[in-house]
């Protein structure tokens, strides 16, 4: 042997798995979902979704160089979090939204606080609130899809199925139908339309190990038991499941609220994160203006994980009985 | 009886690599070289003491080192021969130690007494220790325990399972799993040598279920045996660590601070029950192993049984040689071995393999930011939460990370193992531990000195008062 050998602690093998590899099973998971998306709202849906993403590799990739760090658009995050923002804009935004959103999650919530990894709220949610409370008008304004029953006066925007279903005196009165709302034919943001698509996704990413069950069971859980309690339409289960079916939940239940960096890693703390950001996300679609809440709850669930993580460290293996 | 689930919570499903060599019966291979007997660094606790001197004749099975202390174990002559040197050697875990070198006659003359056979049910407990301490006999499972301290508990009584561990989880080792298919009276004999010592005791042959063959033949070889019995695992790393097999068996768990007798439990490995049948019913002292030769990197992978002392070097011939020039060899597996910077050492009471790599995965790849998957926590067995561990051992904040009972963690490297960022968690907690492990000896030096010095005080107080007095007498 004329070579030296290499020397280093244990372990000598490592796992397949990647950081990149995670965040492709991502992309392919969303991927349904989106392709329905374009099929729905048309092509300018798509150039949003393109926009979206260059814009946040884009600004990722010129801070990086700009700072004379590593590069990291490799490892495809700012991909996710590009088209995690446009699949949760109204395919009718101007242009310049999605890159402006881009902007923000990356550098403002990502990059700011130190890049990957240490970003205290999901980026994309965060952009998107952004937006959301700076152009309210634009963002809530919801094209009819091209495949779907209902169809307004005007043709070109309705109420998403939930503002109908939390005006209307009666389920029915509401003109939804959950089949609608499960397949993806009724209004909203370009992704989350079809629950079905986005089950599929989740389910998906919890085969290969990406996500686990918790976060996302456990929410869609909470939700449920606190719409059937004390939403409009109490005690009605169809009204529950259409509610499941609408607005961001499954979108946000696989996808965001199972973002590795903001969601806690104590199996506990998951637990106690999921159930809150549940109970809120309950308490802004009952309780507020909007018949929307699942941006506004994870984030702040977001807000809350160093806190739940800290009062929830797991006592180790032998350790149980002593205190502290 | 037992209430164990056979498996425990963690733990990863590394890629296993034993059909290189499970299907290769052991070949005994003699050594060719001068043979290196290090003095520390193939048992646990003090180095050994030599008592042979430079010039000795020795004989194969010839104590030629005695413990250095309570926790050491005495160690033998593989071979017969002179001693040649007595100095420093470089030993697998890449550091120096004080070694015995014996130039081989080639003859393998026994020591008197050697080989002399024993009824292990017509000796005394006593005596039955006194042959495992004299056989030198350790932990063979890699930790290198003397087993006659662990045979030795406080209470005798209070011991209710010896688990016999077969679990041999360390991807690509397949030299338990040999000796269980060859050997497997002498195991169950050195087993129940073991139970016969605790009137309470029952044995348990644990075994991970990827290991059908060796379970069919144990459990056929004890049907009958009142004592003793097989007990399938679930196929996992680390489920031969020694809390995790007693938690997996009996349902039982203890800490780091705590030894598995304080559970009711004694565990040693498959092939130190065949060092313990040798020493006590042989009368032969520790003084072979069988090591897999493996790994992508060597032509034929082998497992071969060697004579303790024989240089690593040597056996890479008998596997055929290497294909290629490996980046890394291994002493041990790719989950708990230790990378080597020459082969040029010795294989000890506690070599397991020798696995040489064509590449090494952890130089190919970086590291990079954590992304808090939480992988390192799912994959924890003692349930800790390596990343904020990490951060503790980054920034050096040893209070934060005992805080976190990193002390609990045993450096199984699952969590690195799984670590999608690849950062290097098991070698900042190794470094961390050390650390710690480190201050606390300086702590209890201080606090001993500290309590000598106010004794010394005291007691110079009390001549004084003593002085005062008597000064007060003569007035």
């Amino acid at each position: 042997m004329s070579q030296l050998l290499n020397v280093s602690t244990n372990p000598h093998v490592l796992a397949n798995v990647t950081t990149k590899s995670l965040m492709r099973d991502v992309i392919l998971a969303l991927l349904p979902a989106t392709i329905w998306g374009v099929i729905q709202f048309g092509p300018y849906a798509l150039l949003l979704i393109i926009l979206s993403i260059a814009s946040c590799v884009a600004t990722e990739y010129l801070w990086n160089r700009g700072f004379h760090k590593e590069q990291t658009i490799g490892d495809l995050s700012a991909v996710v979090t590009g088209l995690l923002l446009a699949l949760n804009l109204p395919s009718g935004v101007p242009f310049w939204m999605p890159i402006l959103g881009g902007v923000f999650a990356i550098l403002v919530v990502k990059c700011l606080f130190g890049g990957l990894g240490q970003n205290f709220m999901n980026p994309a949610l965060a952009a998107r609130c952004f937006l959301l409370i700076s152009f309210s008008g634009i963002m809530t304004q919801f094209p009819q899809p091209r495949f779907g029953a209902a169809s307004t006066a005007d043709g070109v925007s309705s109420a998403t199925p939930l503002a109908a279903i939390k005006t209307a005196e009666t389920l029915g009165a509401s003109g939804q139908s959950l089949k609608n709302m499960f397949l993806g034919l009724s209004a909203g943001t370009i992704g989350e339309i079809s629950a079905l698509l986005l089950i599929l996704g989740g389910i998906y990413l919890i085969a290969r190990k990406v996500i686990t069950w918790d976060i996302p069971v456990i929410y869609i859980a909470t939700v449920a038991v606190f719409v059937f309690l004390f939403g409009q339409h109490h005690f009605d289960l169809t009204y529950v499941m259409m509610e499941l079916c609408g607005g961001g939940l499954m979108l946000g239940a696989f996808f965001m609220a199972t973002d590795y960096v903001t969601s806690p890693i104590t199996p506990k703390g998951r637990v106690i994160y999921a159930i809150a950001i549940g109970v809120l996300t309950g308490v802004f679609r009952i309780c507020g203006n909007s018949a929307e809440g699942v941006s506004y709850a994870i984030i702040l669930g977001n807000v809350l994980t160093p806190l739940i993580e800290r009062v929830t460290i797991p006592k180790a293996f032998g350790r149980e009985g002593k205190k502290k | 009886m037992s209430t164990g689930t056979g498996t425990f919570a963690g733990g990863v499903h590394p890629y296993d690599g034993k059909e290189l060599s499970k299907d290769k019966p052991v070949r005994k291979v003699l050594p060719k070289r001068d043979l290196v007997y290090p003095m520390a660094g193939q048992h646990l606790g003090a180095p050994a003491k030599p008592i042979v001197a430079v010039g000795d004749k020795v004989l194969l099975g010839q104590k030629i080192a005695e413990p250095g202390g309570f926790i050491s174990a005495c160690i033998h002559a593989s071979v017969s021969g002179t001693v040649k040197a007595i100095t420093q050697h470089r030993i697998p875990n890449s550091g120096m130690a004080q070694s015995i070198i014996v130039e081989n006659d080639g003859q393998y003359t026994p020591a008197p007494g050697v080989g002399v056979k024993r009824d292990y049910t017509k000796m005394t407990r006593e005596e039955i220790r006194n042959a495992v301490k004299e056989g030198g006999v350790v932990g063979m499972g890699g930790a290198g325990f003397p087993t006659h301290v662990k045979i030795t508990p406080k209470d005798d009584s209070k011991i209710d399972y010896i688990i016999a561990n077969c679990a041999e989880c360390e991807p690509y080792l397949t030299s338990d799993y040999r000796m269980m298919l060859e050997e497997p009276d002498k195991l169950i004999t050195g087993l129940k040598v073991l139970v016969s010592l605790f009137p309470n005791a029952q044995g348990v042959i644990a075994i991970e279920d990827n290991k059908p063959e060796a379970i069919r033949l144990l459990s056929e070889k004890v049907k009958g045996e009142e004592k003793i019995s097989v007990r399938p695992l679930k196929t996992k790393y680390p489920q031969g660590s020694e809390r995790q097999i007693i938690y997996a068996v009996t349902g039982r768990k203890i800490n780091s601070s705590m030894l598995p007798a304080d559970a009711g439990c004694i565990v040693d490995n498959c092939d130190t029950l065949i060092a313990v049948y040798n020493a006590v019913c042989e009368s032969r002292p520790l003084m072979r192993r069988i090591v897999t030769v493996t790994g992508d990197a060597v032509c034929d992978p082998v497992n071969l049984e060697v004579r303790t002392g024989t240089l690593y070097s040597e056996l890479l011939e008998y596997a055929g040689g290497l294909n290629c020039e490996p980046e890394k060899i291994i002493s041990g597996g790719p989950m708990m071995g230790q990378a080597l910077v020459s082969t040029d050492v010795p294989v000890t009471k506690i070599s397991s393999a020798l696995m040489c790599m064509q590449k090494d995965e952890i130089a190919a790849h970086p590291a990079s930011a954590c992304i808090r998957c939480g992988r390192c926590v799912q994959h924890c067995p003692s349930r800790l939460v390596p990343q904020k561990m990490y951060i503790c051992a980054v920034h050096g904040d040893l209070d934060g990370f005992e805080k976190l009972n990193g002390m609990e963690c045993f450096e199984c490297g699952a969590c690195s193992y799984g670590c999608p960022a690849k950062i290097r968690l098991t070698q900042a907690f190794k470094q961390t531990r050390q650390a710690i492990s480190a201050r606390r000896r300086a702590a209890a030096a201080a606090a001993k000195a500290k309590q000598a010095a106010e004794e010394a005080k005291k007691a110079e107080a009390e001549n004084a008062a003593k002085a005062g007095k008597k000064d007060g007498e003569v007035r």
